[in-house]
């Protein structure tokens, strides 16, 4: 059970309030129709899965319903923090966004 | 029953409340505050249970939560049953009734013990192994035959009749285990100002002080332990939790904690009060005081009742104020043995010997043992117990200084008990459930906790430290530090002070040897759960399991419900050992949660029958009940799913109710479909990019069926979506995809078009939404409304209307999910029943029929109207389905799936594809599921073409009807499949369109 | 009504009835089939249903300050932030989401609310009468809190989550909008779909504690 930290609601909540949504920084191709077979599918199906440090989409589902990201370690499942859409993974904190 | 065991005076019990119990059938009396094992051995049972694999008579060996042997079944009734508690753990109350677990069929004449070790030579070593490799039906035969004769308890037939809860906490600091070092780490972070929960698994908190012959502060240690508790209850900031064991500790300081409310009370737990909680709880720093097991010593026939673990012996006299025994044989590697000896003398009985494994020990308890003129012998070791049912002497020997050999002839000693202690082992279960790897450590002869990431730390026993000052000195330091972590000041605590005898140093020593080797020796166990002995574990080594991982798995060490708490470390010393390494060098397994059993009443809480799960309601629900509707679980929603008469088959209810629909008026509560309001000036712009066809046209007033595509191209929902206002849409979804769909836009709208003004949100609860569908629909209508003109060619097929319906503001959307001319009409929920009952008013001369789920399934059947999630299971795209006209591709914006849908498997002429099926006999249901073949007389395994995804008994064609997919069936419209069906037959269906009913589409548009 | 319509790009909706009509509130059956009080000796649990309120949920830029003062100045009510809530005699503003609000008032009042709002606000924004979709269930007493430390993961005490404040969480197996309006007394606002449950469930949570179904002033008369 994790204690995530929301950057929108600027608390750490408990992990039932999120759903997970895969790997952060997926960018979906900007022109689709002239992807190969071979890249839509790796914009599909293809994830990495390192040991360590990973960036990933989170949804503050039974909360505010806003998309952030999180940097957890996939070895300790220790979060080093969130940061929004739009920010990078090195902004991840786990306070500080209180209005 | 005379409790013979019990001493005239002392312990902690109150013998002025005695209580009568059960154990096996027959009664006996004990005292409040005994345990269950303190009860029973007062009144002399020494014979507990039988062992899993040998049927070995088994005995009480310790006193807490280590206990291997004294699991019972408790419960006075059926359905107060409970498994696999421990004896050593469960209070005694009045009336109480146990059972033994293990020896089925019985304790003295059972199949095992009488059939000279079957299941002995049947089980070697590796036997779980060797099973779970080979054939599984093997395995299910085993399986029976073991658990019934393993003592793996029962579980109750009939439903718990007590109440269980979970209660969620919040804490600066937990404490676990109300010992010398939780009470002191406890106090001082508690002084500070901090949240602290204490929580210990007895029902006394105090842990070791309770039973300590060591003073603090001039008084009993129990009476510092007392003051302590005393002080800490009168702070609110302190929550102390007796009972309660900390079973498991989770990511991020979440942890849980197994607390018994009233299993002290009574069989049941009295009125209005929960019996079991679960406590779960956010701790920002943990200190885990969790204490250290002792250690028996491994020796020939060491599991014969009456040989007990030298703290046991201790705890049963001082605390219990009963004796195990008559006469004592007690052997130690260290000075903490020699308590037992000299709590047993000061009892009144015989203490044959002291048996030390060490050369020459030295220190106060040693010359206290030849001060009371004990007899003393340094340098030896109990081999062997001898006994049938119940220890009746030790034999003992001298030992090499290493104590790997003997040095001489063996001694045999009269006794009835044989007390070992083979040193401490720090409790490191809940320091290794977040992956801490525990690392072996010289000085303590045994494993500690290794590094953390959690936000823990530990004190006392279980890092190593056994003299109480130094467990009082360290639970201060780290009660200060969590304290501290948690953002408070603590101050530095002024330390008691502690009178307790000086100690020598301890010898690392595991297994005692035998004039024979391990091989042939009388059984050494090791871990008397799985009657693992020494000799097997030294098996495995030599048959090449090196890791101590695999060690344990081959020989089953540990895997018992105590999680081996009393004879892993002497495991891991005999496999090191076997391998010419050091302990250090084979490291420890690591155990996970749960610390000790965890009831299912306590996992589920109230999350239980009615509450188990949410049940959605509709805001015309309670009409339904009324009607007598059947309920489908749509999600979590409950629909109607038919409305039976009395006396009518489902069947006949379906027909009914489809034949009234098609030729009158029927009438779906359809409030559960989601609903969601989308409203910004990109709003069509977003249902473009989300939505496979076009929306870019759609009027203001008008309605479009729409499909969802992931960005495979595979279908996931589909509705219908009308335009509210320039800006301003409804989209439908299905009722099971409602949450998910909205999620998805959100994330779509989130992460990659944030530039777009769109808002969404769920209206879903909203609208009461009723369907009013078949010809007599519109006259049904006109009664009930006078502001909206439902003349056909005003209000069209797929157009919308705002108005008053029965009174009620509503939208009116004439869709049709049945091919009739049909209206959904939407009202605020809370007049939803107001206009479904003003419906059945005017509604009575045009019999005005409910159907359900199933109907409506029917008739869209009867269409060919897909069910997402039905007819499609996440590998089907809109071609596949025939729905080409549904997918636009020349949009501006390559809208999610348009990419997914072009691959090249996705262009195959082969792939599986919805079609129509006519079986040849009409009468003949297809089950869904069923596959289709096209030659029914190819061996198996058979050429598979596609399963029925939809199929059904249609009134109105006075048919069968099915959908399903075939590979290319499209292009096979008239072929002849053959579903060959698990009874046996085989039947014959034609592939057909799958416009069974209005190919045209005309009753619709009337 | 069409002239009070401001903005015509979207469907606005005076959603009151005729007189006669009955409205049913999201708890209206659940209420009538549980028991009135039981427990052991004095309620520390009230429990009852603020039915048939009006609800608006508003959606708009918090950064954007004439979305901010076209709040204002339509509500009189002071937008409120993260985590936060505005209150005034008729209506409640409570923070949802950094652009998302939930406007409590009278029923009768939410649609001239509605366009008062249409009427200060412009650009991107968005106002959705959800007043039947969902309900607000009322949770007082001096053990109020122990039932929803029974039943929400989020931490209730005085210093975490003090009156005033409002949270979006897990409410058991559904979801609620919490707000402390005193200090023991607590709005749930909950979905109507999962009123029922909501309500089984805190009922069954305050058992232990004496229930009373009702306000506390009922109970005192």
């Amino acid at each position: 059970m994790f204690r995530i930290y929301c950057p929108y609601c600027g608390e750490l909540r408990e992990e039932e309030e999120f759903h997970p949504k895969g790997p952060a920084h997926l960018a979906r191709p900007l022109d689709p129709d002239n992807c190969t077979d071979e890249q839509w599918g790796d914009f599909l199906y293809f994830r990495d899965n390192p040991r360590g440090l990973h960036n990933e989409l989170w949804v503050h589902a039974l909360g505010c319903r806003k998309f952030f990201n999180v940097t957890r370690d996939t070895q300790t499942y220790l979060i080093k923090g969130s940061y929004r859409l739009g920010e990078s993974p090195d902004q991840a904190r786990t306070s500080g966004d209180q209005a | 029953m005379r409790q013979t065991n019990r001493l005239a005076d002392g312990g902690r019990i109150d013998r002025s409340k005695p209580l009568t119990f059960s154990f096996n059938g027959r009664q006996y009396t004990g005292y409040e505050g005994d345990t269950l094992s303190s009860a029973l051995i007062a009144n002399g049972v020494s014979v507990i249970g039988r062992s899993f694999k040998y049927g070995r008579p088994r005995g009480i060996v310790a006193a807490g939560a280590d206990e291997p042997n004294a699991i019972v079944q408790l419960g006075a009734t059926e359905a107060t049953q409970v498994p696999n508690v421990r004896a050593t753990q469960q209070p005694l109350f009045d009336g109480l009734v146990s059972q033994p677990t293990s020896g089925w069929p019985s304790l003295k004449f059972d199949l095992l013990g009488f059939s000279g070790q079957l299941f002995g030579r049947a089980l070697p070593p590796g036997f779980y192994y060797k099973t779970f490799m080979f054939p599984q039906a093997a395995w299910k035969f085993y399986e029976k035959h073991i658990r019934k004769a393993a003592g793996l308890g029962r579980s109750p037939t009939e439903p718990d009749v007590d109440e269980y809860d979970h209660l969620n906490q919040h804490t600066d600091v937990l404490v676990v285990g109300a010992g010398p070092a939780g009470l002191s780490a406890a106090l001082t972070a508690a002084r500070s100002g901090a949240q602290v929960i204490l929580a210990d698994e007895q029902a006394d908190m105090g842990g070791s002080l309770l039973s300590s012959r060591s003073r603090i502060n001039g008084v009993e240690a129990s009476q510092w332990a007392a003051d302590t508790l005393q002080e800490l209850a009168g702070m609110d900031n302190v929550l102390l939790l007796p009972n309660a064991t900390v079973n498991g500790y989770h990511d991020h300081n979440f942890l849980t904690i197994h607390e018994r409310r009233t299993d002290h009370l009574g069989d049941r737990a009295p009125e209005h009060q929960t019996r079991q909680r679960m406590h779960r709880v956010r701790a920002d720093w943990v200190v885990l005081a969790t204490g250290a097991h002792e250690r028996p010593l491994v020796y020939a026939n060491n599991d014969l009742p009456g040989c007990m673990l030298a703290s046991a012996v201790s705890t049963y006299i001082r605390r219990y104020a009963v004796i195990p025994g008559h006469s004592l044989v007690a052997m130690t590697t260290n000075d903490a043995g020699y308590q037992a000896a000299f709590d047993w003398q000061d009892a009144g009985r015989k203490v044959v010997a002291l048996v030390d494994t060490r050369q020459a020990p030295t220190g106060d308890c040693v010359e206290e043992a030849r001060r009371r003129g004990i007899r003393l012998l340094t340098g030896h070791a109990v081999i062997e117990a001898k006994g049938s049912t119940r220890v009746s002497a030790a034999r003992v020997a001298p030992l090499s200084e290493d104590g790997q050999h003997l040095t001489g002839p063996a001694e045999k000693l009269a006794c009835d008990t044989i007390a070992s202690s083979g040193g401490w082992s720090p409790a490191v279960h809940l320091s290794c459930h977040t992956g801490g790897r525990p690392v072996w450590n010289d000085d303590v002869i045994g494993f500690v906790p290794g590094d953390t990431l959690q936000r823990q730390s530990i004190a006392g026993a279980i890092a190593g430290t056994f003299d109480l000052a130094g467990c009082l000195e360290q639970g201060a330091q780290q009660g200060a530090e969590a304290a501290r972590q948690a953002g408070y000041e603590a101050k530095p605590a002024s330390l008691p002070t502690v009178e307790e005898p000086d100690t020598g140093n301890a010898m690392a020593l595991f297994c005692i040897p035998h004039e024979r080797r391990i091989s042939r020796a009388p059984k050494q166990f090791v871990d008397f759960q799985n009657d693992v002995t020494a000799a097997a574990i030294e098996l495995a080594t030599r048959e090449g399991f090196e890791s101590i991982e695999h060690v344990k798995r081959y020989t089953a060490l540990g895997f018992g419900t105590d999680q081996g708490k009393l004879g892993n470390i002497n495991g891991m010393a005999i496999a090191a050992k076997s391998m010419n390494k050091t302990i250090a060098e084979t490291g420890t397994t690591i155990f996970r949660p749960n610390y000790t059993p965890v009831t299912f009443g306590a996992i589920a809480g109230r999350h239980c029958d009615a509450l188990f799960d949410p049940e959605r309601h509709t805001a015309m629900h309670d009409w339904h009940v009324r009607h007598g509707a059947l309920f489908e679980n749509v999600g979590q929603w409950k629909r109607p799913w038919y409305y039976p008469k009395p006396g009518e088959t489902m069947q006949q209810s379906l027909d009914r109710e489809c034949l009234a629909t098609r030729n009158g008026v029927g009438i779906l509560d359809a409030s559960t479909l989601g609903k969601i309001d989308i409203q910004g000036k990109d709003a069509r712009e977003f249902i473009g990019r989300v939505y496979t066809n076009a929306w870019a046209k759609l009027a203001v007033g008008k309605c479009r069926y729409g499909l969802m595509c992931g960005e495979d191209g595979m279908v996931f929902d589909d509705g219908v979506t009308s335009c509210l206002g320039e800006n301003h849409f409804l989209m439908t979804t299905t009722t099971g995809g409602a949450a998910h769909v909205l999620e998805w836009l959100e994330l779509y709208h989130q992460t990659e078009w944030p530039e777009l003004e769109v808002y969404m949100n769920t209206v879903t609860d909203h609208w009461a939404t009723m369907t009013i569908a078949g010809p007599d629909s519109r006259k049904l209508l006109a009664e009930l409304t006078d502001d909206i003109d439902l003349d056909k060619d005003s209000f069209k097929f797929m157009d919308w209307r705002q108005g008053t319906v029965a009174g009620v503001p509503a939208r009116v959307f004439r869709i049709s999910f049945t091919g009739e001319l049909s209206y959904e009409i939407n009202v605020p929920a809370h007049y939803g029943l107001h206009v479904w009952e003003a419906l059945f008013e005017k509604g009575e001369r045009h019999n005005l029929t409910p159907y359900g789920t199933e109907t409506m399934h029917i008739l869209r059947a009867e269409k060919g109207f897909i069910i997402a999630g039905q007819d499609t299971d996440g590998s089907m795209h809109p071609y596949d389905l025939g729905l080409d006209w549904a997918v636009k591709e020349d949009k501006p914006y390559s809208f999610i799936g348009k990419r997914g849908m072009k691959r090249e498997d996705c262009l195959r002429q082969d792939r599986k594809q919805l079609v129509g099926l006519k079986t040849k006999d009409p009468s003949i249901v297809l089950p869904e599921g069923a596959q289709a073949v096209d030659d029914p007389k190819q061996p198996v395994p058979m050429t598979m073409l596609g399963h029925v995804t939809s199929s059904y008994y249609s009134a109105n064609l006075g048919r069968s009807i099915a959908m399903g997919v075939i590979r290319g069936g499209h292009q096979r419209s008239g072929d002849t499949v053959y579903y060959p069906l698990s009874d046996g037959r085989v039947v014959e269906a034609e592939i057909t369109s799958t416009l069974f009913l209005d190919p045209k589409g005309e009753r619709q548009n009337v | 009504m069409s002239e009070l319509q401001t903005d015509t790009r979207v469907s606005i909706m005076n959603q009151m009835p005729e007189a006669d009509v009955t409205a049913r509130s999201a708890l209206h059956f659940s209420q009538a089939a549980t028991q009135p009080v039981f427990g052991p000796g004095q309620a520390q649990v009230f429990l009852w249903e603020d039915a048939l309120r009006g609800q608006l949920v508003i959606r708009g830029d918090a950064s954007n300050t004439d979305f901010a003062k076209g709040i204002s100045s339509a509500l009189d009510l002071a937008l409120p932030g993260q985590l936060a809530s505005s209150v005034s005699d008729a209506m409640a503003l409570l923070w949802i989401a950094p652009d998302e609000w939930l406007l409590l008032c009278d029923l009768e009042q939410a649609f001239a609310i509605e366009t008062r709002l249409r009427d200060a606000l412009t650009g991107h924004y968005a106002v959705i009468n959800v007043s039947g979709g969902q309900t607000q269930i009322r949770l007082a007493g001096s053990a109020a809190a122990r039932v929803l430390q029974k039943s929400m993961p989020y931490a209730v005490s005085d210093t975490h989550f003090p009156v005033g404040k409002v949270a979006t969480t897990a409410l058991s197996k559904t979801q609620a909008t919490v707000r402390r309006i005193d200090s023991t007394d607590w709005e749930l606002t909950v979905r109507r779909s999962f009123a029922d449950y909501a309500w089984r469930w805190l009922t069954d949570a305050s058992r232990e504690y004496g229930l009373h179904l009702g306000q506390p002033e009922h109970d005192e008369t």
